[in-house]
C-alpha cells in the first residue's frame, strides 16, 4: 500500500470519525451521550498512565491524586460566587476564592498546569525509587491528596464534596481534548524524546551509558503524565458536575491500570479502543448488578459483579497473554489490509 | 494530661502496634522471597475477619472453633492465591506480577462484596473479650485506667506468635529452606530445596498470621466490611518498609514504631486528627528517602 493510498484512508477516516461525534451529539440521548463523553475522559486518561506504565516503564498509582488536583482546581476556578456559597454551608470559603470566576478553557489550562506541578513536586523524591516502592509511594501521595482535600473545609469544602459545577464537558470539548492528546502521545512517542523514553523503559543502564539523562527524562515524562490527568479528572468533573474526595480513591488509578493493561502496555491504539470498550462495558453490564434471572440461577441484585467480571478479565490477561490487546504495536493500514479488513489496493509495482 | 489518660494512649498504641506487627510481618516474608508486593495481603486479612464472623454467627460455633477454622481457612487461601496468581509468572517482568497482585486485591475485595453484601457487619465480641478491667484506686476516678480484655490479648498473642515464628525460621529445617530461597531462590534449589513448597509455606504462614491479625481486629473494632483490609494493609506495608523489610524483627518494630505514632500524634496533636491515614505514607516517604533499607535492613547493592 503506497503514503498516498494510506493519506486518503487516514483522511476519511478522520471525516467519518467527526462526523461519527457530530451524530453522537445531535442523536445520542443524555445517557448514551454521557458515556460516549465518558470514553473521552477515559482516552485521555489512560494514555496519560500509558506514557508512564507502558512508555517509561515507571509503574506509578498516583493518578487518582493527579485527577483529584485538577477536578478541584477547575471546579473551584469556574463555579460562580453564589454557588459556591450554597455550596460552603458548614464553613464560609477563603476570601480569596469566593469571587473568582474564570471561562472553561484557562480553568483546564490551570487544572493541567496545577497537576503537572504537583506532578513535579511528588516526581522529586518518588522517581527516585524503582519498581514497586515507586508504586507504593505514589499511590501514597496519591492518598495524602485525598486526605487533605477531605480535611481542609473552607478551600475544598472537605467530604461534603462540590456540587453543581458548570456543565462544561460538551461532547466537543471532550472528544477535542482526547483527539488532541491523541495526536500530541503519536507526536511524543514518535520524536527523539519518546524513543529515549522507550530506551529507558528497556534498560535503564544501557541508556544512560548512551548518554540520556534518565531523571530529566522521566520527570518530564512524569510531568506531562500529570498534566494530562488533570485535565482529565478536571473533564471527568465537569461532567460528573459534582466532585467529592471518596470519587478519588485508589479504584480509580485501578480502572485506569485496568484499561492500559487490557489494551497493552506500551500501545496508544491499545489504550484507545480499550479505552472505548472497557467505557462501554462497565454500562453494558450494569445489569449484572441488578437482579439477575438466569432461569437456573435468580438472584436480587448483587452489587459488584460487575467489577468481579473485570477483576478476572485483568487476571487472565495478566497471567496469559501479558502484551493486552494489542501489545506494543500500533494501528497501521499496512497491518488491516494484511488481515483483509480493507480492501487490497493493487498499484503498480506495490506488493501486498 | 494525666499520667492516667497517658498510660491508656500507650495500652491503645500497644494493641495498635501489635495488630500492625501481625500483618507486617506477613508482608516482609513475602517480600524476603519473592521480592514482591502482596498487594492482596490486606484483603486476607479481612477475608479471615470474614470467615470468624460467618462460622460464629452462621453456624453457631463456639469461638474458639470457629476462630481456628477460620484461620486455617484463610491460610489455604493465601496458599491457593500464591499458586494462582503469582505462580505462573514468577519468571516474569516485575510490572506484570505487581499488575497481577493489585488484580488479585481488588478481585478478592469484589467477590468480598458480591458474597458477603456492601454493608458493615458488626462483628459478635465474646464476653471474655470485652470485659473492662480498672487499674488505680478507685476513689479518685481521674487516676484510673481501663482497659478492655482484648487490648491485653492483642499484644500478649503477638509476642507468643512471634516467639513461635522466629523459633521457626532460624531453628527449624523449613526455616533454614526460607532463608535459603529468600538469599537466593537459583541457589536454593539447586541444593535440593523444593522452592515452590517452601514458597507456599511462606505465604501459610504469613496468611495465618493476616487472618489472627483480622479476627482481633474486628474484636477491637468490630467493623467488617470488604474494603476493611486497605488501609490497614497499606500501613502495615509501611511498617514493613519502615523496619526493614525482608527482617521479621523489622516488621515488629516497625509495626510497633507506627502505632505508637498514629496513636500519639493524635493524643497530644488532637488538630490532626484528620489527618491519620496520612502519617503512614508521610513516614514512608521518608523513610525511602533517607534510609530506604529501613531501620533494620541490611544495605542491598542493587546488582546489574
Amino acid at each position: 500500500m503506497n503514503k498516498k493510498t494510506k493519506t486518503i484512508l487516514t483522511a476519511g477516516a478522520c471525516v467519518l470519525a467527526v462526523a461519527f461525534i457530530i451524530i453522537a451529539n445531535n442523536f445520542f440521548d443524555n445517557f448514551t451521550l454521557r458515556v460516549f463523553n465518558l470514553c473521552a475522559i477515559y482516552i485521555i486518561l489512560a494514555l496519560s498512565l500509558n506514557l508512564l506504565n507502558g512508555f517509561t516503564g515507571i509503574f506509578s498509582l498516583g493518578h487518582a491524586g493527579f485527577m483529584a488536583i485538577g477536578a478541584y482546581i477547575s471546579a473551584l476556578l469556574t463555579m460562580s460566587p453564589a454557588q459556591k456559597a450554597v455550596n460552603f454551608y458548614l464553613e464560609p470559603i477563603v476570601p480569596w476564592l469566593a469571587n473568582i470566576q474564570i471561562p472553561f478553557l484557562p480553568a483546564l489550562l490551570f487544572a493541567g498546569c496545577g497537576a503537572a506541578l504537583f506532578a513535579f513536586i511528588i516526581g522529586l523524591p518518588v522517581l527516585r525509587l524503582h519498581d514497586d516502592y515507586l508504586a507504593i509511594a505514589s499511590l501514597g501521595f496519591a492518598e495524602i491528596i485525598r486526605v487533605i482535600i477531605t480535611n481542609t473545609q473552607n478551600i475544598t469544602n472537605g467530604a461534603l464534596g462540590l456540587k453543581g459545577l458548570p456543565k462544561y464537558s460538551s461532547t466537543y470539548a471532550v472528544w477535542g481534548c482526547a483527539v488532541l492528546a491523541i495526536i500530541f502521545m503519536v507526536a511524543l512517542i514518535n520524536s527523539a524524546f519518546g524513543r529515549s523514553l522507550k530506551a529507558v523503559r528497556d534498560n535503564e543502564i544501557a541508556a544512560q551509558a548512551m548518554g540520556i539523562d534518565i531523571a530529566h527524562i522521566k520527570t518530564v515524562s512524569f510531568v506531562i503524565s500529570g498534566f494530562m490527568a488533570g485535565i482529565g479528572g478536571a473533564l471527568l468533573g465537569h461532567l460528573m458536575q459534582t466532585i467529592d474526595p471518596k470519587m478519588f480513591v485508589f479504584s480509580l488509578t485501578y480502572n485506569i491500570l485496568l484499561i492500559v493493561v487490557l489494551g497493552g502496555n506500551g500501545s496508544i491504539t491499545g489504550s484507545i479502543i480499550a479505552s472505548v470498550v472497557v467505557t462501554v462495558c462497565m454500562e453494558l453490564l450494569r445489569f449484572l448488578d441488578g437482579p439477575l434471572n438466569l432461569i437456573f440461577i435468580k438472584t436480587d441484585g448483587l452489587p459488584g459483579l460487575r467489577m468481579v467480571v473485570f477483576s478476572l478479565l485483568l487476571m487472565i490477561v495478566v497471567i496469559y497473554r501479558q502484551r493486552g490487546l494489542m501489545g506494543t504495536n500500533e494501528f497501521s493500514w499496512d497491518y488491516l489490509s494484511k488481515i483483509g479488513l480493507v480492501p487490497r489496493i493493487k498499484n503498480g509495482k506495490e506488493k501486498m | 494530661m494525666t499520667l492516667a489518660l497517658f498510660l491508656q494512649h500507650i495500652v491503645n498504641a500497644l494493641s495498635l502496634g501489635s495488630l500492625y506487627a501481625l500483618i507486617a510481618i506477613g508482608y516482609t516474608m513475602v517480600y524476603g522471597i519473592l521480592r514482591l508486593i502482596n498487594f492482596a495481603h490486606g484483603d486476607i486479612f479481612m477475608l479471615g475477619g470474614y470467615f470468624a464472623f460467618y462460622l460464629v454467627t452462621t453456624f453457631f460455633l463456639p469461638w474458639w472453633v470457629a476462630f481456628i477454622v477460620a484461620i486455617s481457612i484463610t491460610a489455604l487461601l493465601g496458599i491457593g492465591l500464591e499458586r494462582i496468581a503469582y505462580r505462573p509468572l514468577r519468571d516474569s517482568p516485575k510490572i506484570s506480577v505487581m499488575i497481577s497482585a493489585i488484580g488479585a486485591s481488588f478481585l478478592i475485595e469484589n467477590l468480598a462484596t458480591v458474597i458477603f453484601g456492601g454493608r458493615q457487619k458488626g462483628f459478635p465480641i465474646p464476653a471474655f473479650f470485652n470485659k473492662l478491667l480498672k487499674f488505680g484506686s478507685s476513689r479518685d476516678p481521674e487516676n484510673v485506667v481501663t482497659v478492655v480484655t482484648i487490648s491485653m490479648i492483642i499484644p500478649i498473642v503477638t509476642a507468643i506468635l512471634l516467639i513461635i515464628l522466629l523459633w521457626i525460621v532460624n531453628k527449624t529445617k523449613t526455616g533454614m529452606a526460607m532463608r535459603a530461597v529468600s538469599t537466593d531462590l537459583d541457589a536454593a534449589r539447586l541444593q535440593a530445596i523444593d522452592v515452590d513448597k517452601t514458597i507456599s509455606i511462606t505465604f501459610g504462614i504469613g496468611s495465618l498470621m493476616a487472618a489472627i491479625g483480622g479476627i482481633l481486629w474486628a474484636l477491637k473494632y468490630p467493623q467488617l466490611s470488604p474494603t476493611m483490609g486497605i488501609m490497614p494493609g497499606l500501613k502495615c506495608f509501611i511498617a514493613a518498609v519502615l523496619g526493614g523489610i525482608g527482617n521479621i524483627g523489622g516488621a515488629v518494630l516497625g509495626g510497633f514504631l507506627l502505632g505508637f505514632l498514629e496513636i500519639m500524634i493524635i493524643a497530644f496533636l488532637p488538630g490532626l486528627t484528620g489527618y491519620r491515614d496520612a502519617f503512614a505514607f508521610i513516614v514512608l516517604i521518608l523513610v525511602l528517602l533517607f534510609k530506604p533499607s529501613g531501620l533494620l535492613g541490611k544495605n542491598q547493592v542493587e546488582k546489574v
